[in-house]
Formats: structure tokens, C-alpha cells, sequence
């Protein structure tokens, strides 16, 4: 150790500010979030709880629409309001207070009504990144959600109503790099060993060893070694059912070492490899959920205005029809296993150098594709390409539905419905619930409950007669939901809100860092229970 | 809701979430603890607190911060360790609502609340005794939220396995054979500290002295076995254990924690029986499901633990080492005390020097040596609990077998 160490690098304020949240989306998470721009209908308590938790991670800006003036009753539910700020615009004093939680972000607001707003300059909304509306009424939800899906804006519309809440994403096309799996299988390639990595394990002469060097070689090793025996006494194949693994695991056993009495030694990388059987030695494939994006129609049939994502999903495509025989870019890590450094170290570069291998070939490929298309070839970059080819194989895209097709009763999976009211197990009721408090609002011009007039029970219970009808469901067996939905007078509870409020920020970063997959499509949260749903009432589903 | 006495514990993440929700909720007699001042990187998510706040106490600024903002509340802060006060003061309260990220702190209460229990002549629980624990958790984009009612569902004892194991690495894999940058960090930590003693004094993971000095000796060992991927985040990670933390996940469980003292303090509805986890990685997911209690549970049970073990040659060191790895007790220092024949005895506690100078020699003794017999009492006394917990020795080879 001659050379002096590395000086330590020197943190910037914001990296420490931040530091709990990078460790989870990265600085080029933080820096996607950094540069957003989010806007919120209505600053309602769940409205002001869903900005506070974007707010503090830092997006770059907020602006607010709301023409509200603030009530005595919008205080007691909204922490971003405080009691001198009766009678002042609900927008103004909400962005007051939440500007003071994080001073790298901006906001602003505008002290209009949305229908107003909608109407006079509807393309005011096409300046954001993600348009959130709380407690938006039937009428204007239609017309956003049109305007929305027009211009490609991923919108959603919540509401938290009493102990129940709900959450609508719509998004047209959704791509996602880096989807976070809790587990994935260790990408190998024992069954297809590229060509320097035969020459790696060949090279092992295990016979040859004393007992401390045989314990100290990684489990990849003796694994693949058994596995070449495996397959050479059955036609190529690999251990297919657990029978079969079974023997194939006695065939690993018989590498074990040996003391001097017969017995066989205990060596932690043999059982790691004998646990690996079940997860090393599978084929390796590409998943099904990848194929179905690498066969997507905008893969294939790339434009001028095709996103990268879809130009490098094109790359590896072509790639694994030619260079990759069939296969993915190998991803290129080696999860630790009991090994000596200097022969883990050496394992871990040949896979390291094999996975930049291929992202360089698809680099190339992706530079091929920019150039026939007509966009620079630098708008893709080679640590792009790389990342890419390192989740290939947890690619996600998500393809929503418009909202307002949900209004079209040949859109609208009415079979679905139809089970939803008669399963008492499933939440669907309540998206039948809050269709039918959208219904009551539009007639009456206020909510069940809202005044305690006993009557709107029976003109709930009318409002949703005639949805489930129109929809060709059978009516509800029972008036217990009316009952309770007429309780909740419109009013919103703040713990309910709150935890609605955490939800849909966390749908918003998702969006915006393309990483993590988000809901598709209706969300729906009940507080008495504590359980949640999502569920697609659209007739054509779209998640892959 | 007016009179309800409310206990937060923890002023963080969670904690200055749960004040507010709890505040808006109409609650307006809350007390807080938190024994921990503010740091830049609790801005994140810790909503109450701003720049100027840094260094002061978690718990008066929060309590200060709702106190202005919601009129008619009345928030008590307490800049204590949960530890600084005893059942008198836990009495006066109808719900207490955990906030915490320790799990030592979080088992302590629960041993706390379960100890107040109070029960009749016939066995019968006195329900006034009992005070209703609603604790939360989160990791990431993972938590979980729960409700205890001690001496009637499970505890944080009876599902102690939930708690997911710590990771550890083997001391010949950091010393000998590195593979990780987690492996030379380690390395830095435990050896290289401690024989170099940089600054003549254990590692505090606030400096940045000693980080950086860690951060520069773990560069120098990863460089020596060309080992991939260390950063200056990864070192602090994992010198202070650091679990990451958002403001999204923290909001969501604090508002189910708070729904739920809601419906214990109003009984609009039946609470959470008794367990949720959720976790927003991949779509939202969440579960609810009913966590058991341990019949056996050697804090709620209510009945002495036996402790089976083949007879009396294990060392009392074996004894305590498997009180701490077991996944049945996880303890952490336990001290270990007996009476032999009337008198007290205590056979080892390592937290008093004094006391663990004197009885160091023990730990190689077996409990033959010790006098201890088949049905012996062993009392354990750990940070894990307030009370001191019975163990009746119990021998499963008879002593015919032990002389064969």
C-alpha cells in the first residue's frame, strides 16, 4: 500500500440532503424528478398531501389550479392551510405553505376555477409533465382526460370521500428501464456458457486441489462442471423435473472432498452450488414479457419520432435474432458466493466484460438505428445503451386507457362490474359507488349526505339503479354501501387522504423517473378494512 | 377524541407524519419522545422541521410546529429515551402509536405495555390496564402497520421472525477473502479501526472525519484485491446502517397507523386485526392478514418459558450466545441472573464493568459447574425489554444418560 489514498469525494449539500431517496432511484432518478413539472387540481386535503410528498423528494416545480376560497371546513382537513387564511384563495396560501418545506423547489398557482381554465385556454395543461386532480366533478374529468390523452400527459384523477378512496392513472404508453424487481434469478448462463466463459471453467482443474483451494472456488465451477457431465450422458439436456434434480445433485455430492476416513468434508461452496440447482441451471430464455416488447408493434416499426427506449428495444431485438443467438445482452453481475477474492474477482470480470461486449454491439446497433431515422446519433448515449442492456430482462411497459372510455358502456367491462357488486370480497362495489356519487353530483349539485337530508338516500340509491342497469347489472343486494356512503356527507377524512396522498406520489416519481411500475389503471383503498385493489374497468387491458 | 391521551413515540419520518394526522384528526392531547436532534438528511421527508432547525430536538420542534399550525392542539414534546421513564408515566395514556426505526426501542415498549397488564382473582384481564400499541415500520418502498392489544393479540415478541435478519459477513470472508466493497468496509470497521485508532476513539458514523478515513482505507483494500464498486454512499450505508427512507411511504403508513388510533379511540369500526404490509415497488400491493400469538411468548404469554437443552454441561457463553442468535429471542447484551438456594446469584452481566470483571470467568463454566440444575430459574435482563424475563431450565437427557 505505497500510493497515498484516494482523497474522499467531497459531498454537496443537496447529496446529503437527499441521500435516504438516492439510495433508492439514483442520482439520475433524483435528477428526472429535479426537472418536472407537476400540476394539481384543487388543493384539497388530499391534493396538498399528494404535493407535500413531491415536494419534499424535490421536483423541480408545482403549479396549483384552484378558484376555491378557503373554509373553516378546508382547514380542519388541510395541513397546508392555516387558520388566519380564511377567505383568502385556497391556491395562493397552499403554495405559500408548501414552498416553505423545500426551498430548491418552485411553485406557483393560478386562482381560477378548472372549468373556467378548461374552457378559456385548455392548453395551459399541456405544459406539465403530470397533470393530479383531486375531487374533480364527472364533467370536467371527462373533458380533461380527452384533452390529456391528446397530448400524451399522464394524468390522474383521485379522491378520498369518508373511509374510502380511489385513484385513476391514465397513461397512453408508459416505458420503464429500471423496474426494480424484489427477486430475480442470477443471469448465469450455465446452459448457454458464451464462448470465454467455457474457457474459464474448463480451466479448472477441481481434481487437482487441496481441501482449502476446493472450498475457495466459486459454486459456478463445480455447478457447470457437473452440469457438462449431466448433459453428456443425457442427450444435452438439463435436469428437468425435481427427480431429475435430485440425481443431478447426487452427481454434484460426488465432488465433494474427501477425509482421510472416507467422509466427506463440509465445503460451504459445494452446498451453495447444491442450492443453486434450483435457480443456475434453468434455461435461460427470454422472458415473455420481454418478447411481447421486443414484438411490439412500435419496436418494430420504428419513426423519426420513436423514443429511445423504443430504438434501443429495437437494438437488442435485432441483436438477439443475430450476435445474441437467441438470447439477451447478458446482464454482467455475480451475486457473492463463498470464494476466494482473486478467483471471484476473475469469474466476476469475465462476466462484466462479456455484458459490456454485448452492450457495445447494441450501442452500435442503436447508432445504426439513429442514423436511418433521422435523429443525432448522440441522442442515445453509450451508458444509455448500457443500463438498457442490463435490465433487459425486467423491461416494463405499461399501455393505459382513457378514463372517458369508462363513460362508453361498450368500453366499460360490464362483466367485471356485474362480478364486483355480487362479491362481497372485492372493492369494485365502491368504484360502482363513487360512478354513483359522480351521478348524484351532476343532478343535485351536491353530495349524499352533505346537508342530512335523509331523501338523498333514495336518490343515491336511484343514481346507481340506473348505472348498474345501463350497464346490464343486476341490482344490489343491498343497501348497506348506500347507508355508509350517505354517512360520509362528501366529507374527507384526513388519515384517508393522507394515505391516498402518499400513493399517488409515489405514482407521480414513478412516471417521472420511468423507474418502478406504476398502477394500471383504478386503485381503490378502504380504510375499514385496510385493503386495497386495482382493478382495470376498461374492456382491453394493456399491461405487459 | 378531546380527552384522548395520545402517545407518539418517535418524533422522524413517521413520527412527524402520525403528530400531524393525529392533530387533523381532532386529537388535541398528544405527547411526543424523541432523544434525537435534526440532521440535513431527515429534510427529505421529516416535513416539520426546516434548515434552521438543524441540531435541535426532534420532538420540541415538531410539537412547537403543530401547536402554531392547528389551533385547540396541544402537543407535549419529550426530548427523552423512550427508557427515561417508567409505568407511571406510560399509565396516562389510552393509545400509544410507534414511529420508531429501532427495533431494541420498539420491544421495549411493547415489554413496557405488556407489563402493565393488570389482571383479577380469577385470571381475568383487567381491561383498563390495557393500553392499545399501534406500530408502524417502513424500509424503502415496503412497511407494514400493525395493531397490538397487549395480552390478547400477538406482540412484537410472538412474530419477532418477522423482522428481517441483519446482514452480517462471515469475519474470515472480510479478513481473508473480500469479494464485496462491502466486504473491505467491514474490514476498515472492525479490524483496521481499531488497530490503527485513527482518532483515539470509537467510530462515529455523524463524523466525517472518520467516515472519510474509512472511506479512504476500504478504497485502499478494495484497489489491493481489484474489487469493483465502492463509493463514498455505499461507506456511510453501511458505517451507520443506513435504511434508505421517502416521504410517500413514510405518509402512507403513518396514515394507516393514525386510521387505525382513529377507530381504537372511536370504535366507528373494527381495528386492523392485526397486521398490514404494503409495498409500492411494483403497482401498490398491500396485505392484511392476522399475525398469531405465541402461546408461548416469553413476554405475553404470561407463563414462565422452560429452556430446553440436553443437560448441564453447556457453558454459560454457549447459553448466552444462543439468546442472542436465536430467532426466538434476539437479544443483545442479556445479563443473567439466578437464586440458588434463596440467595441471588448473578452469573453474568456484561453492561456494569464492575460487575462484568467479576463474573467474566463464569462464561466458560457449565451450568453443572455453575449449580444449576434441571428446573432451575434463570432471570435474563436485556435492553430488549424493561422487565426481566424468567427462563425455567429445563434438562432433556436423564441423568442415567449423562453418566453412559
Amino acid at each position: 500500500m505505497a500510493s497515498p489514498g484516494p482523497k474522499s469525494p467531497e459531498q454537496s449539500e443537496k447529496s446529503k440532503k437527499y441521500d435516504r431517496q438516492l439510495r433508492l432511484w439514483g442520482d439520475h432518478g433524483q435528477s428526472a424528478l429535479e426537472s418536472c413539472h407537476i400540476c394539481l387540481i384543487n388543493a384539497t386535503g388530499l391534493g396538498t398531501e399528494i404535493l407535500k410528498s413531491l415536494v419534499l423528494p424535490g421536483i423541480g416545480g408545482f403549479t396549483i389550479v384552484d378558484g376555491k376560497k378557503i373554509t373553516e371546513e378546508d382547514i380542519g382537513a388541510n395541513f397546508f392551510l392555516d387558520i388566519d387564511s380564511i377567505g383568502k384563495p385556497r391556491a395562493q396560501v397552499s403554495t405559500q405553505l408548501l414552498l416553505e418545506l423545500n426551498p430548491e423547489v418552485k411553485g406557483d398557482y393560478v386562482d381560477e376555477p378548472i372549468e373556467q381554465l378548461l374552457q378559456n385556454n385548455p392548453n395551459f395543461f399541456k405544459n406539465f409533465t403530470v397533470v393530479v386532480a383531486a375531487s374533480l366533478p364527472e364533467r370536467m374529468l371527462i373533458a380533461l382526460s380527452d384533452l390529456l390523452w391528446e397530448a400524451d400527459i399522464p394524468f390522474i384523477a383521485t379522491r378520498s370521500y369518508g373511509l374510502i378512496g380511489s385513484a385513476r392513472l391514465q397513461i397512453k404508453e408508459h416505458t420503464i428501464i429500471e423496474t426494480h424487481p424484489d427477486t430475480q434469478n442470477p443471469d448465469l448462463r450455465l446452459d448457454q456458457p458464451f464462448p470465454v466463459l467455457v474457457k474459464h471453467l474448463e480451466d479448472v482443474d477441481l481434481t487437482k486441489m487441496d481441501l482449502k483451494d476446493h472450498t475457495h472456488v466459486p459454486y459456478v465451477v463445480p455447478l457447470y462442471q457437473a452440469l457438462q457431465e449431466w448433459k453428456s450422458s443425457h442427450n444435452g439436456d438439463l435436469p428437468k423435473n425435481y427427480k431429475e434434480k435430485e440425481e443431478f445433485r447426487n452427481l454434484l455430492r460426488k465432488g465433494i472432498k474427501m477425509n482421510e476416513d472416507g467422509v466427506q468434508e463440509y465445503e460451504e461452496n459445494f452446498e451453495e452450488a447444491l442450492k443453486a440447482v434450483n435457480f443456475a441451471i434453468a434455461p435461460t430464455v427470454v422472458p415473455n414479457n420481454v418478447k411481447e416488447i421486443l414484438n411490439d408493434y412500435n419496436c418494430i416499426n420504428l419513426t423519426s419520432k420513436s423514443k429511445p427506449f423504443w430504438i434501443m428495444a429495437k437494438a437488442v431485438r435485432d441483436f438477439v435474432d443475430n450476435e445474441g443467438e437467441g438470447l439477451l445482452p447478458l446482464r454482467g453481475s455475480l451475486p457473492d458466493m463463498t470464494a476466494d477474492s482473486q478467483r471471484y474477482i476473475a469469474l466476476q470480470q469475465v462476466y462484466l466484460q462479456e455484458a459490456a461486449r454485448c452492450s457495445e454491439i447494441v450501442h452500435r446497433r442503436v447508432r445504426q438505428l439513429l442514423h436511418q431515422l433521422g435523429q443525432p446519433v448522440d441522442a442515445i448515449s453509450e451508458a444509455d445503451t448500457k443500463l438498457f442492456c442490463k435490465h433487459a430482462s425486467s423491461l416494463g411497459v405499461v399501455r393505459g386507457r382513457k378514463i372517458s372510455d369508462e363513460y362508453d358502456t361498450k368500453l366499460i367491462n360490464t362483466s367485471l362490474l356485474a362480478q364486483g357488486v355480487e362479491n362481497s370480497e372485492s372493492l369494485i362495489i365502491y368504484y360502482v359507488m363513487f360512478r354513483g356519487i359522480d351521478r348524484f353530483y351532476a343532478e343535485y349539485n351536491h353530495y349524499p349526505g352533505e346537508f342530512g337530508d335523509e331523501h338523498d338516500i333514495v336518490k343515491l340509491k336511484g343514481s346507481i339503479a340506473k348505472l348498474l342497469s345501463e350497464w346490464g347489472c343486476g341490482p344490489l343486494a343491498k343497501d348497506d354501501y348506500i347507508h355508509e356512503i350517505y354517512r360520509y356527507g362528501g366529507a374527507e377524512l384526513h388519515s384517508v387522504s393522507a394515505f391516498l396522498g402518499g400513493c399517488v406520489a409515489h405514482e407521480v416519481i414513478k412516471l417521472v423517473t420511468g423507474q418502478y411500475k406504476p398502477v394500471n389503471n383504478t386503485f381503490i383503498y378502504d380504510a375499514i378494512t385496510t385493503n386495497t385493489e386495482t382493478i382495470d374497468i376498461t374492456n382491453l387491458h394493456g399491461i405487459f | 377524541m378531546g380527552s384522548c391521551n395520545i402517545l407518539v413515540i418517535g418524533a422522524g419520518g413517521l413520527g412527524c407524519e402520525l403528530l400531524k394526522n393525529l392533530a387533523l384528526m381532532g386529537f388535541q392531547k398528544i405527547h411526543v419522545i424523541d432523544m434525537d436532534v435534526i440532521d440535513l438528511s431527515n429534510l427529505n421527508r421529516q416535513f416539520l422541521f426546516r434548515r434552521a432547525d438543524i441540531g435541535s430536538s426532534k420532538a420540541e420542534v415538531a410539537a412547537k410546529f403543530i401547536n402554531s399550525r392547528i389551533p385547540g392542539c396541544n402537543v407535549v414534546p419529550h426530548f427523552k429515551k423512550i427508557q427515561d421513564y417508567d409505568e407511571d408515566f406510560y399509565r396516562q395514556f389510552h393509545v400509544v402509536v410507534c414511529g420508531l426505526d429501532s427495533i431494541v426501542a420498539r420491544r421495549w415498549m411493547n415489554g413496557m405495555l405488556i407489563s402493565m397488564l393488570q389482571y383479577d382473582d380469577d385470571g381475568e384481564l383487567e381491561q383498563t390496564s390495557l393500553i392499545p400499541m399501534v406500530d408502524g415500520g417502513t424500509e424503502g418502498f415496503k412497511g407494514n402497520a400493525r395493531v397490538i392489544l397487549p395480552g390478547i393479540s400477538a406482540c412484537v415478541e410472538c412474530t419477532l421472525d418477522l423482522f428481517p435478519p441483519q446482514v452480517t459477513y462471515p469475519l474470515c470472508t472480510i479478513a481473508n477473502t473480500p469479494r464485496l466493497p462491502e466486504h473491505c468496509i467491514e474490514y476498515v470497521k472492525m479490524i483496521q479501526w481499531n488497530k490503527e485508532n485513527p482518532f483515539e476513539c470509537p467510530i462515529d458514523g455523524d463524523d466525517p472525519n472518520h467516515i472519510n478515513w474509512i472511506y479512504e482505507k476500504a478504497q485502499e483494500r478494495a484497489n489491493q484485491f481489484n474489487i469493483l464498486g465502492l463509493s463514498y454512499r455505499l461507506v456511510q450505508g453501511v458505517v451507520k446502517n443506513i435504511i434508505p427512507a421517502v416521504a410517500s411511504t413514510n405518509a402512507v403508513i403513518a396514515a394507516t397507523c393514525t386510521t387505525e388510533v382513529f377507530k381504537l379511540a372511536t370504535s366507528c369500526c373494527l381495528p386492523l386485526n392485526n397486521y398490514m404490509v404494503f409495498n409500492d415497488v411494483d403497482g401498490i400491493y398491500t396485505y392484511s392478514y392476522e399475525a398469531e400469538k405465541k402461546p408461548d411468548c416469553i413476554v405475553c404469554s404470561n407463563k414462565p418459558k422452560t429452556y430446553f437443552v440436553d443437560n448441564g454441561s453447556i457453558k454459560l457463553k454457549q447459553f448466552i450466545e444462543d439468546l442472542c442468535e436465536s430467532k426466538d429471542y434476539q437479544m443483545k447484551n442479556p445479563g443473567v441472573t439466578t437464586s440458588i438456594d434463596g440467595k441471588n446469584r448473578t452469573l453474568y452481566m456484561s453492561l456494569v464493568k464492575s460487575i462484568e470483571e467479576k463474573t467474566r470467568d463464569n462464561l466458560n463454566k457449565t451450568f453443572d459447574e455453575l449449580g444449576l440444575k434441571s428446573g432451575s430459574q434463570l432471570f435474563i435482563a436485556d435492553v430488549t425489554n424493561p422487565n426481566t424475563i424468567i427462563l425455567e431450565l429445563k434438562y432433556t437427557q436423564t441423568s442415567e444418560m449423562v453418566t453412559d
